[in-house]
C-alpha cells in the first residue's frame, strides 16, 4: 500500500504540469465552446443587421450557461427502433476523440498535455479522425433515414478531404523536418518565416479541407437542414445532442490549432526576429486595456443593476488579463536583474495570447464563410475534393520539393526561399485550374431536368 | 518513449469521464420520460416512417471508401519522406529523394488518371 502511495506521489511530482493542463482543458473547454457559439451567433446577427441574443445577462453574455442548464434538464428520448447501446456510445465516442486530440496541441511553449511526443501532428490528426466513428455509429444506430444519409454523407466527405488535408500537411512538414509540435514552431522561428507564407497553396488547401472535415458551411451537407432535418443528429436530443455539438466545435478548435501551429507560426508573434518591430509585444496588454475601458464606459448604460455589476466584472477581468500580460514586461523595466527570470513567463503568457489570437482569427474566418456562402450540392462537393484539391495538393508537394532543391542550389534560406516556393505554388495552382478547365470544356452541357436526381446522394 | 504517453493515457481517462459524468448528471436532474407511441418513432417530418432505414444505399459510398484507403495510405507514406526531405536537401542529396518520390507518386498518378477516365471520381 505504501509503495503504491509513494509511486503515485512520485508520478504526480514528475507529471504535475500535464495533469493540471488535462484537468483545465476538460473543465474549461465546454465553457469555451459555449462562448464560441455565443460569439458566432453575435457575429451572425451583426452581419445580418440584428442584435442576436440579448435577454440573458448583458448583451446575452450568460446565454451559454442558460443553454447548458436547459440541455441538462431536457427530456431524454431514445427511439424504440434504435440500437440502445450504440446510441448511448456514439456521442461519447465523438466527443472523446475530439477532446483527446487536444492532448497533442501546445498552447504556448509550456501549456501542453503530451509533452515530448515525437509524432505530435500525426497524433492530433489521427485521433481527431476517429470522431467519424461516433458520427457513423450514431447515424446508423438511430435507425432513421435522415440520420443514415447524414452519416454516410459525413463519412464520404471526411474521407475525401482527409487526403487533401494530409497532403497539405506534408507540404508544410517539408519545411519543418519534424512532427513534434514544439520543434515545428521552433523551425519557423529559426527560419524567420511562417510556413503558410512559404507554401500558400498548401495553406489554402488545408483551409478548405478543414472546413469540409468539420462539416461546416458551405460544406455542411451532412446536416443540411433543408434536406436532412439535422442529418446524423436528427434523433438525438438533450445532452446527447449537446455532446455532438461540443465535438463539432472542439474539432473546429483542433483544426484551427493545427493550422496555426504548422502554417501560422504557432505561439510566435508576427515577425519574431525583426527587432524594430518589438513594440508589437506591447499590443496585447494595450488591447485588453482598451476592451476594459470600453466595458467601463458601457456600465452606466445597462438597464438593470445586476447587469451593471456584471459589466463591471467583465471590465475587471479584462484589466486583470492586461496586468498578467504586462507584468513580465514591466518587471525587468523596474528591476533589470529580473529580466532572465521573467523570460519563460513572458514567452508562456504572450505565446498563449498569440496562439489563441491566431486560432480565433482562423475560426472567425470559418464563421465569415458560413454567413457569406450558400451551401454546395453533394456532387459539387465531391468534384471539388477529387477533381481539384487532391491533384492540386499532390502537384504542390512535388513542385515545392523541386523549389527547395533549386533554393538550396542558389543558397536561399529563410524568407528568401520565397523566391522559389511562390512561383512553384503559382504553377501548381495553374496546372490544377487547367485540368479543371479542360474537363469542363469536354463535358457536354447537361440539359436541365435530364439528369434524374439521386435520392441517396 | 512509452513513458511520454502516460499523461495522454490519464488524460484519455479524464476525457472519457467527462461525457459519462455529464450524462449521469443529466439523468439525475431531468424529469423521467413518459413519452409513448409515435414520439418514439423515427422522425420523418410528421408522417409515419416508410420502410426500414437499414436498406441498401448508393454504391458510390463504397467506391469513395476504397479510393480513400489507397490515397490515404499513400499520404501516410509521404509523412516520413517529408520529415527527412529537408535534411537530404541540406546534404545535397535532394535530387535522389525527389526522384524516388516522383516514381512512387508517378505510379499513383497513373492510377488516378485511370480512375478519372473510368469515371470513378464522378458523383452524378
Amino acid at each position: 500500500m505504501q509503495a503504491v502511495t509513494q509511486a503515485t506521489t512520485e508520478f504526480v511530482k514528475q507529471n504535475w504540469a500535464p495533469l493540471v493542463c488535462g484537468f483545465v482543458v476538460v473543465a474549461v473547454l465546454p465553457l469555451i465552446v459555449g462562448y464560441v457559439v455565443l460569439v458566432e451567433r453575435k457575429i451572425m446577427a451583426d452581419m445580418q443587421a440584428r442584435l442576436g441574443p440579448m435577454r440573458v445577462g448583458p448583451h446575452g453574455l450568460l446565454q451559454p450557461i442558460a443553454d447548458a442548464v436547459k440541455l441538462l434538464i431536457k427530456e431524454d428520448i431514445i427511439p424504440d427502433d434504435a440500437d440502445k447501446l450504440v446510441f448511448w456510445l456514439a456521442p461519447v465516442l465523438s466527443v472523446g476523440a475530439a477532446l483527446l486530440a487536444m492532448a497533442g496541441l501546445a498552447i504556448g511553449p509550456a501549456f501542453q498535455i503530451a509533452q515530448g511526443i515525437n509524432i505530435g501532428i500525426l497524433f492530433v490528426v489521427g485521433v481527431s479522425a476517429m470522431g467519424i466513428f461516433g458520427i457513423v455509429l450514431g447515424g446508423w444506430a438511430s435507425n432513421s433515414h435522415y440520420s443514415l444519409i447524414g452519416a454516410l454523407r459525413s463519412s464520404a466527405q471526411l474521407v475525401s478531404y482527409e487526403t487533401a488535408a494530409g497532403m497539405a500537411l506534408v507540404c508544410g512538414l517539408l519545411f519543418a523536418g519534424t512532427l513534434n509540435i514544439t520543434s515545428i514552431v521552433q523551425a519557423q522561428y529559426d527560419q524567420g518565416i511562417w510556413f503558410g507564407l512559404l507554401a500558400p497553396v498548401a495553406f489554402f488547401v488545408y483551409l478548405v479541407a478543414s472546413i469540409a472535415e468539420t462539416n461546416r458551411a458551405p460544406f455542411d451537407l451532412p446536416e443540411a437542414e433543408s434536406e436532412l432535418v439535422a442529418g446524423y443528429m436528427t434523433e438525438f436530443s438533450g445532452f446527447r445532442w449537446s455532446l455532438y455539438f461540443l465535438a463539432e466545435y472542439t474539432n473546429m478548435i483542433v483544426v484551427a490549432s493545427v493550422a496555426t501551429t504548422l502554417f501560422l507560426g504557432g505561439w510566435l508573434r508576427p515577425f519574431p526576429r525583426t527587432h524594430w518591430l518589438d513594440f508589437i509585444d506591447f499590443l496585447p496588454p494595450l488591447l485588453m486595456v482598451v476592451i476594459g475601458v470600453y466595458c467601463l464606459i458601457r456600465v452606466p448604460k445597462q438597464p438593470v443593476r445586476v447587469q451593471q455589476l456584471f459589466m463591471l466584472a467583465v471590465a475587471g477581468m479584462c484589466f486583470a488579463v492586461a496586468v498578467v500580460l504586462a507584468a513580465p514586461m514591466l518587471g525587468p523595466l523596474l528591476k533589470p536583474s529580473l529580466a532572465s527570470a521573467m523570460k519563460p513567463f513572458f514567452e508562456g503568457i504572450h505565446g498563449g495570447f498569440w496562439f489563441i489570437f491566431k486560432v480565433g482569427a482562423y475560426i472567425y474566418f470559418f464563421m465569415w464563410l458560413r454567413f457569406t456562402l450558400p451551401r454546395y450540392r453533394f456532387d459539387q462537393l465531391m468534384r471539388l475534393g477529387w477533381h481539384f484539391l487532391i491533384p492540386l495538393s499532390i502537384i504542390n508537394v512535388l513542385l515545392i520539393g523541386i523549389a527547395m532543391i533549386v533554393g538550396q542550389y542558389f543558397d536561399l534560406t529563410g524568407p528568401s526561399l520565397l523566391l522559389t516556393t511562390i512561383p512553384a505554388s503559382v504553377i501548381a495552382l495553374m496546372i490544377a485550374l487547367f485540368i479543371l478547365a479542360v474537363e469542363q470544356k469536354k463535358e457536354p452541357q447537361q440539359q436541365p431536368g435530364a439528369a434524374t436526381p439521386d435520392s441517396y446522394a | 518513449m512509452p513513458k511520454a504517453y502516460l499523461p495522454v493515457l490519464i488524460y484519455a481517462v479524464l476525457v472519457m469521464a467527462f461525457p459519462a459524468v455529464t450524462l449521469i448528471l443529466a439523468k439525475l436532474i431531468r424529469p423521467d420520460s413518459t413519452s409513448t407511441g409515435p414520439k418514439l418513432k423515427p422522425y420523418e417530418c410528421g408522417i409515419a416512417s416508410e420502410g426500414h432505414s437499414r436498406g441498401r444505399y448508393s454504391v458510390r459510398f463504397y467506391i469513395i471508401a476504397m479510393l480513400f484507403v489507397v490515397f490515404d495510405v499513400e499520404t501516410m507514406f509521404l509523412f516520413p519522406w517529408a520529415i527527412l526531405y529537408r535534411s537530404w536537401v541540406m546534404a545535397h542529396m535532394g535530387l535522389f529523394a525527389l526522384v524516388s518520390m516522383f516514381v512512387f507518386l508517378g505510379i499513383l498518378l497513373v492510377g488516378y488518371v485511370w480512375l478519372y477516365k473510368k469515371g470513378a471520381l464522378e458523383w452524378a
